[in-house]
């Protein structure tokens, strides 16, 4: 049962991380650099890795990481949302690293994740096809075996950071197999030959994504042939948190603009927060924002232990599924009580808009991660009778 | 103070229940021990029939009786309401003279707060009280009255200064409900269930010693009740499951249930009855459907959620903030949560939502928890209240601006007679 409760040394991490980001890369940062051609601020990077360690925090020690776990990870990632953060660290520090941590050999493990951990190098993982999803079976792509290589064929879309990116994990199939069976991960290297990155134009200019496309791309396997879809799940399960987690700080910092705003405009005489119309939306916005973050604390938690499969997944489904709701209604109504100024370039409420957008579709929808809760609670009811 | 560990406290407790705990004593007598050795009430004060400890050692105590299978303390509805109250403000002789029965189960309490003319707005109430010698006589009319219909005294807020402003003319008595002065009348809901009453008193009497706190400080006391009202709010979702066990102890605690629980028996379903849900689902055949789906999992996340959030903020109050105005997000979230219940159950039995009775879908209760949701955003203060509350003593937003608070209450803007009905 989780103790949704941080220690002492958590809430310092927070505190230190919160501070860090606060000055280091306030949202006016993100604002230059989503314009940037980078996508990114390498020299910040640098840091996240080098000095503080943020890109390791969840990797194991004996592979060059801090040790710890996902409740600091949900921290860092919560301080990150809370600043609109610009840069790859969700595409290579949760997903390339996460699918290391559970789909590589020890020896690849150690072969990549050292520099991995300390953000020498970027990786991300490709999964989504073009209208798919993020899972096993709507994996398209394939492979096939070749003088002792592997060679990949197919398409993925919505990758983070493609451009940047040093190299790409990515989910294909044994050919004619389907479902979970016969899915594998490779790692593919930026500028392979026979593959084309292709940036996307997105919604959200601070998260940038690409479509890969893969014409038998030299690969190496990862793990066991055929055998990722399991680890597969739980890389996405566990991304789906520290994704929840991201959203929360999001939705947080919007409630704060929201309510200062709200105490200093006035019209008719009065300040607006002294409306229900406006405080009625924040008291809603404050609940829906305590709950999205219980959620997303509470997954941390099961992440962060040993926990089954499908207590992992029924608590990133919760996660998930709730801070996305929580996040763009945060943004909705943010714009709403900034009233036409909201609307504006200007503003930094639409950088949030677009991140609650973008991170409500990443990984999966609310919907699908509420069918599929139901399917966990339920096939977790019917075990117990 | 240095805490006992909650190894220290187990073996206490557990010592102490092998000692005393006796399945064939009377109840009232079972109780009397708990009041007098304060394992009833571990986390009251040590002076007050409790031993001092801890919300989290007190949940260890519990644990010990739950192990036992050991009766507990008279906790149920608005008696620990009244002690909460009577704790904070009550005089010592107060103290020492109602706490007991309360908690053995002897006295059965009810909240005379509302009235026809005043709900949301409690400090605009116009019953009246006034001191002749050593008596308050007591004039006006309660609307609303939870228990009222079985209950041995009231909480009473009445106004006993109408020269000062609103809040500051308030006071609080202990009413003794079985008396000529007093008439109680049970008020039908719209689930069918009389659980509230109307209570009408004429010339009721209040000796002198039952005033709570100060003349005109009865404001004051009234929002400790209210406080823990709210924060109480969650807990009602798992009112009154009668132990099982054979002794007397048992069987008279069956009886208490039977009859003390009897007008409560729709308050789990206006919570929502989130746990009926899924089997109701099944039963129906409607799990499969995706529409459904969604529903239902929107009610389930959010009751976890909210349990999450309510056990965040234990643990918050654990490392020493003291309960304060988040008591009203659980009360708006436990709204939510019931909604979004009902919009659940309704998606899960389709059609068959039409019926009500033994028959119709988990033998009524789909029915019941549909036509008893709607009290729930009501009963204890509105959910527009809680979002007044939330927005001005949570987040900080300014109050709106009002005429009602800084004149006397004489020349306030009130409710016609005719229009409260
Ligand atoms: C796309 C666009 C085009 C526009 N085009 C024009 C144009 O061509 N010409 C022009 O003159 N203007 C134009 N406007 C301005 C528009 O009319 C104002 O933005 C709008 O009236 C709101 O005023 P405001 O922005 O000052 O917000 P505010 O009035 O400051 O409102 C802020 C928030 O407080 C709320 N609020 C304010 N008063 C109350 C109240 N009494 N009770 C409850 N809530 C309250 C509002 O609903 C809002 O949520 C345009 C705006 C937009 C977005
Ligand atoms: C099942 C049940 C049990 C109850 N038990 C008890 C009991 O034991 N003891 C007791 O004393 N009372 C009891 N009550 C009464 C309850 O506390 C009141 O009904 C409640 O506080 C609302 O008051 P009202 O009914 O007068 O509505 P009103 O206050 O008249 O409210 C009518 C509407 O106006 C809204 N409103 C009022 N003021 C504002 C404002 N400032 N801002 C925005 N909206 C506002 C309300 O939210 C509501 O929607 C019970 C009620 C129910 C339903």
């Amino acid at each position: 049962m989780s103790q949704l409760s941080f220690s002492d040394e958590q809430r310092q991490f927070r505190d230190f991380v919160a501070r860090f980001f606060r000055e280091q890369s306030p949202v006016a940062r993100a604002r230059e650099l989503m314009l940037s051609e980078a996508g990114y601020d390498p020299e910040l990077w640098r840091r996240l890795g080098g000095e503080l360690g943020l890109t390791g925090v969840h990797v194991p020690e004996a592979y060059g990481g801090q040790g710890f776990g996902a409740v600091e990870l949900g921290i860092v990632l919560e301080e990150m949302g809370r600043v609109a953060y610009c840069g790859p660290y969700f595409g290579s520090a949760v997903l390339a690293t996460y699918a290391l941590l559970e789909g590589a050999t020890a020896a690849q493990q150690e072969r990549w994740l050292p520099e991995l951990a300390a953000g020498g190098v970027i990786g991300s993982l490709a999964v989504a096809e073009t209208g798919g999803g993020w899972e096993a079976e709507t994996v398209r792509a394939s492979a096939r075996q070749s003088a002792g290589r592997w060679r990949l064929e197919g398409t993925k879309s919505y990758v983070l950071d493609g451009r940047i990116a040093d190299f790409f994990i990515v989910a294909a199939r044994e050919s004619g197999s389907t479902g979970a069976e016969g899915l594998s991960l490779f790692v593919v290297q930026a500028g392979a030959a026979g593959l084309e990155v292709e940036p996307l134009q997105t919604i959200d200019a601070t998260r940038r994504l690409s479509r890969l496309r893969l014409s038998g791309v030299d690969a190496e396997l990862l793990g066991e042939p055929g055998a990722a879809a399991p680890a597969l799940r739980r890389v996405l399960d566990r991304a789906a948190v520290a994704l929840a987690s991201e959203m929360v700080g999001g939705a947080q910092a919007l409630l704060d603009s929201a309510v200062s705003y709200a105490k200093l405009r006035v019209q008719f005489g009065r300040l607006i927060g002294s409306f229900q119309a406006i405080k009625h939306r924040c008291a809603d916005m404050l609940l829906a924002v305590e709950l999205a973050k219980s959620a997303a604390y509470g997954a941390a938690e099961v992440a962060a232990r040993e926990a089954s499969a499908d207590e992992l997944g029924e608590a990133a489904a919760l996660a998930k599924a709730l801070a996305a709701e929580a996040f763009l209604q945060a943004a909705v109504d943010t714009i709403q009580i900034h009233g036409g100024i909201g609307f504006t370039w200007e503003n930094d409420t639409h950088l949030y808009f677009k991140r609650a957008r973008g991170s409500e579709f990443l990984l999966g929808t609310p919907a699908e991660f509420r069918d599929r809760f139901v399917e966990y609670v339920s096939a977790r009811e019917a075990a117990h009778e | 103070m240095n805490e006992p560990a909650a190894e220290q406290v187990r073996e206490e407790a557990r010592a102490w229940l092998a000692e005393h705990w006796d399945s064939d004593l009377p109840l009232a007598e079972w109780r009397r021990r708990l009041v007098s050795s304060g394992w009833g009430c571990p986390t009251w004060p040590a002076a007050w029939f409790g031993k001092g400890l801890s919300e989290a050692l007190g949940e260890v105590v519990q644990a010990e009786f739950r192990r036992a299978g050991a009766v507990g303390v008279a906790s149920s509805g608005v008696r620990m309401l009244a002690a909460a109250t009577l704790l904070e403000h009550g005089s010592e002789e107060q103290k020492a003279r109602l706490l007991p029965r309360i908690l053995t189960g002897e006295d059965t309490w009810c909240q005379l707060f509302s009235e026809p003319g005043s709900g949301s707005d409690l400090a605009g109430l116009t019953t009246r009280a006034e001191l002749n010698r050593d008596t308050w006589i007591v004039n006006g009319q309660k609307v609303w009255t939870t228990s009222a219909h079985h209950a041995r005294y009231g909480m009473l807020l009445a106004r006993t200064d109408w020269d000062v402003p609103k809040h500051r003319g308030l006071s609080f008595f202990v009413l003794e409900i079985e008396q000529p002065g007093v008439e109680v009348r049970p008020l039908r809901q719209m689930n069918g269930h009389a659980s509230f009453n109307e209570v009408f008193m004429t010339d009721a009497r209040v000796p002198r010693d039952m005033l709570v706190g100060k003349p005109g400080g009865g404001w004051q006391v009234a929002l400790t009740t209210l406080a823990h009202e709210r924060r109480l709010a969650d807990g009602m979702r798992t009112w009154g499951q009668a132990e099982r066990g054979e002794g007397r102890v048992y069987r008279e605690l069956r009886e208490e249930q039977a009859r003390v629980m009897e007008p409560y028996k729709w308050y789990p379903q206006r919570a929502g009855r989130v746990d009926l849900i899924l089997p109701v689902a099944r039963a129906s055949g409607r799990l499969p459907d995706p529409v459904v789906r969604q529903e239902i999992a929107r009610a389930l996340m959010l009751e976890r959620a909210a349990q999450w959030t309510a056990r965040r903020a234990r643990a918050a109050r654990a490392l020493g903030q003291p309960p304060g105005p988040e008591g009203s997000l659980g009360k708006l979230a436990a709204s939510v949560v019931a909604r979004a219940a009902a919009r659940a159950h309704a998606a899960a039995v389709g059609p068959d939502a039409l019926l009500a009775g033994e028959n119709a879908p988990a033998e009524g209760m789909v029915a019941e928890v549909l036509l008893s949701v709607p009290a729930i955003s009501i009963a204890g203060g509105t959910d527009e209240i809680q979002r007044n509350i939330i927005a001005e003593r949570v987040l900080g937003l300014p109050k709106e601006p009002r005429d009602d608070v800084d004149v006397p209450f004489r020349d306030v803007r009130r409710n016609p007679s005719n229009v409260s009905r």
